[in-house]
């Protein structure tokens, strides 16, 4: 470490090779460190998928036994949401929140780097336990007991996996939320900060809430498994319903953590392609506190088909309904904010608006599953895999796309080939309606999630949606090309990459950003 | 092949409101409905898709007249307003006047769902790794019981066969009821949690170990109902299906005599051998 006073980051005595990566305090590195991760863990959870869709090609079983398969697809979900979506997140915050509020770095820098390094930990547990005695968990990525309490020790070393993300996760929040609350540059106030800022100041709230739930519901669930407790189990006086309420406690908001910093990316990327300031910006602030609220009231809308009173339904569908209310402000604050700009559609431009169009489908399927009889139709089938798929691929994983090539110049100081990203981003699109439309239709025909074999009526749009499936797939392959070529060289970006931008990292820093930047605050009028 | 296909099947969305109430059986919406609840559904979800399509056009609509029009390419110059009150309260009234709109029929149906009193018969349907088992415990039919498991052979599972018309949906019992009446299922588990699930008939409930849920239905045309279970339960969680076979009434004593003699001759039959057994 560098114990010398480091006057203007001239002097470095940083370790280097591996022991940099290991030791490293500094925020950019560590969200160096979190993205690469979390695309390394895309490509793992992808690979996942694939089998899933191979199995599903044809009628009958193929490739995975129908043990093996529900592994993949629990393996699949944990390791997109813990391993892929949320560590991404945190890389960007990593990166970007000091560049964007004027500070020199998170407030816990030690506890960055401690918040990073359990993530392996985690990941190799999920990933190894696939090659123990058993095989890996197989209870869905939701582990419902007492299912869940079945599995052999590949499902404690997922539960312990799921643990240390959690702790990850906690760390990772309250360091974002004392960064932005303390260090900002003077004249920042709560009010003049980025969209991308805010959404996450709210976002590692929700974390802080829901995280240490589901750190209780693991917990349970182990002692269950491993010494004789039965807070799950019926026989025992306990109650598996329970797990269900504390889990989705956390699920739910959990959704709109991987989901409200994309709403802040997309909030950038639309005003600086549009050259337009955004519209409504208070209103969006409001919007995403509205939707952080909501999602802690809404978790039995999963549960629908479980059984709850009249009263308990109803509560939870109108709740429910009621989060579109300040997402249609979202949707309608972007368009506005389109309306009479002076529009380019650079790579990140097209996956927001990508973006918009796919998460709005979401969004209105989300809907249709909010109200209750139509849900007990859908609940639990392929609609709700497509459902969640729009939010999350075409939601959450395009808007990730959307800022990494915003801001790779700035990370890089290089361009990345402007041609491949819109080949990566038209590719992405058409193959992700391809695999995911025709599931609405299986959904509704009938075809329930997480089986690894189907009746013959749904063979037509499983073979649509394996083939869309694959050409994604191998489509992110593309992603990983223009990324390592971007880092190698490319054409010199300017500091101000985008004519557009307008906040600090773009106006204030040169391209690429600095070891160490803003070592002292910019002033914000 | 594949183009047709997709054209075929983009025709067919567009085409899928013009159903509404006429409720076709069709691959690309939900099932024929059988019951009165599983038309409200139905219907219910063809108004749902309308209400969105028209959002989404009116939405994309300005949006992709701005991409077209108010491009930097064509020379546009950005306007530099940034917000509306009045306007941004107009598009969160709005919505709200529309889930209002939405959620009144679902509360009905809600309402008319949970409603399971006055059964004509109670059947109980007990989930388990992997099958299900059925108790006629009150109405016509009091006393039978019995197994029901997939009659898919696991020839055509493994590939080595070929794959008959009702592949996975078929079942060695059958659950059977008269038409007209009543029947209300209650549900529960053994192991894990299963989930009792026929689209055509509306009702999807989790069958939880140590609970009891239930749910009811009633239809008016024969005909043979299939679902499956719809809560992972394991393994085999895609090889436990649920089918329902809907007979006229006379039919159905027809079949409850012939079940009950069954069950006393199989009783009959046990008390021999044990009386058996024990002189021996």
């Amino acid at each position: 470490m560098a114990v010398i006073q480091d006057v203007h980051g001239h002097t470095h005595d940083h370790p280097t090779g591996i022991m940099r990566w290991l030791t490293t305090t500094n925020h950019k590195d560590i969200g160096t460190l979190y993205l690469c991760f979390s695309l390394a863990m895309l490509f793992v959870g992808g690979f996942l998928a694939m089998g899933i869709r191979a199995e599903l090609f044809m009628p009958g079983i193929q490739i995975l036994e129908p043990e093996v398969f529900n592994s993949f697809t629990t393996l699949h979900g944990l390791i997109m949401v813990f391993g892929a979506v949320m560590p991404a997140w945190v890389g960007f915050a990593n990166w970007q929140i000091p560049l964007m509020i004027g500070a020199p770095d998170m407030a816990f820098a030690r506890l960055n780097n401690w918040s990073f390094w359990l993530l392996p930990i985690a990941a190799l547990l999920l990933i190894t336990s696939f090659f123990v005695p058993g095989g890996a968990a197989a209870g869905g990525w939701t582990f419902y007991p007492p299912l869940s309490t079945q599995g052999g020790m590949g499902t404690d070393m997922m539960l312990f996996a799921v643990h240390v993300f959690g702790m990850s996760s906690i760390m990772g929040s309250i360091n974002i939320i004392t960064t932005i609350l303390n260090m900002r540059a003077p004249g920042m106030t709560l009010m003049k900060m980025p969209m991308f800022v805010w959404s996450w100041l709210i976002t590692a709230y929700l974390l802080v809430l829901v995280m240490p739930v589901l750190a209780g519901a693991v917990t349970m669930v182990l002692t269950d498994r491993n010494f004789g407790t039965s807070f799950f189990n019926a026989a025992g006086g306990g109650d598996p319903v329970m797990f269900q309420h504390i889990f989705w406690f956390f699920g739910h908001p959990e959704v709109y953590i991987m989901i409200l910093p994309a709403f802040g990316v997309v909030s950038e990327v639309i005003t600086t392609f549009s050259r337009k300031p955004l519209f409504g910006y208070t209103s969006m602030v409001y919007a995403i506190a509205a939707i952080a609220l909501l999602s802690c009231f809404v978790w039995a809308h999963h549960m629908f088909t479980v059984g709850m009173p009249v009263t308990g339904q109803l509560f939870f569908m109108y709740a429910t309904m009621l989060i579109a209310v300040p997402t249609g402000v979202k949707v309608f604050n972007w368009t506005a904010t389109m309306w009479r700009g002076s529009l380019t559609f650079e790579t990140p431009m097209l996956f927001s608006i990508g973006f918009i169009v796919l998460f709005v489908i979401g969004g209105f399927s989300g809907v249709v599953c909010a109200i209750v009889p139509i849900d007990v139709q859908v609940q639990d089938t392929y609609y709700v895999i497509a459902h969640f798929h729009y939010v999350l691929v075409s939601g959450a994983l395009f808007a990730l796309f959307s800022g990494a090539y915003y801001w790779l110049p700035k990370w890089t100081g290089h361009m990345y080939n402007e041609t491949l990203g819109k080949w990566h981003f038209w590719l992405s699109m058409i193959f992700f309606n391809v695999a995911f439309f025709v599931q609405h239709f299986l959904g509704l025909a009938g075809m329930p999630r997480r089986i690894p074999d189907y009746a013959l009526q749904f063979a037509d749009f499983n073979m649509i949606s394996s083939i869309g499936a694959f050409g994604f797939g191998l489509t992110q392959l593309l992603f990983v090309y223009i990324v390592v070529k971007c880092v190698r060289g490319g054409e010199k970006a300017k500091d101000k990459t985008w004519e557009g931008a307008h906040t600090l990292e773009w106006t204030h820093l040169p391209s690429p950003a600095p070891y160490h930047s803003f070592e002292t605050p910019p002033v914000v009028k | 092949m594949k183009g047709s296909k997709l054209m075929a099947l983009l025709s067919n969305f567009v085409v899928l409101g013009s159903y509404s109430g006429l409720a076709i059986s069709s691959k690309y919406n939900l099932p024929e409905p059988q019951t009165p609840i599983a038309q409200e559904i139905y219907d219910q979800h063809i108004m749902a898709l309308w209400i969105c399509l028209v959002i989404f056009i009116g939405v994309f609509g300005v949006m992709g007249y701005s991409i077209v029009k108010h491009r930097k390419s064509v020379g546009y110059k950005a306007a530099n307003f940034h917000h509306s009150t009045i306007v941004e309260l107009i598009w969160t009234v709005i919505p709200v006047l529309i889930l209002i709109a939405i959620s009144w029929p679902a509360t009905k149906t809600i309402i008319a769902m949970k409603d399971t009193s006055e059964a004509d018969i109670t059947i109980k349907a007990t989930g388990y790794q992997w099958m299900w088992g059925y108790d006629y415990i009150q109405g016509e039919g009091e006393g039978i019981s019995f197994y029901s498991q997939l009659a898919t052979s696991q020839d055509q599972i493994r590939n080595q066969a070929p794959k008959g018309e009702n592949y996975l949906l078929e079942v060695d019992n059958r659950v059977v009821v008269p038409t007209g009446k009543k029947i209300r299922v209650l549900m529960t588990a053994n192991d894990v949690i299963h989930a009792w699930w026929v689209p055509a008939l509306g009702v999807k409930q989790d069958a939880i170990p140590g609970f009891i849920r239930d749910a009811w239905f009633k239809v008016e045309k024969p005909g043979i109902y299939r679902g499956q279970c719809a809560e992972l339960c394991g393994k085999e969680h895609g090889f436990m299906p649920v089918v329902v076979e809907v007979m006229e009434q006379e039919k159905y004593s027809r079949w409850v005599v012939e079940r009950q003699k069954a069950a006393s001759a199989a009783v009959v039959n046990t008390a021999l051998v044990k009386n058996g057994a024990s002189k021996n």
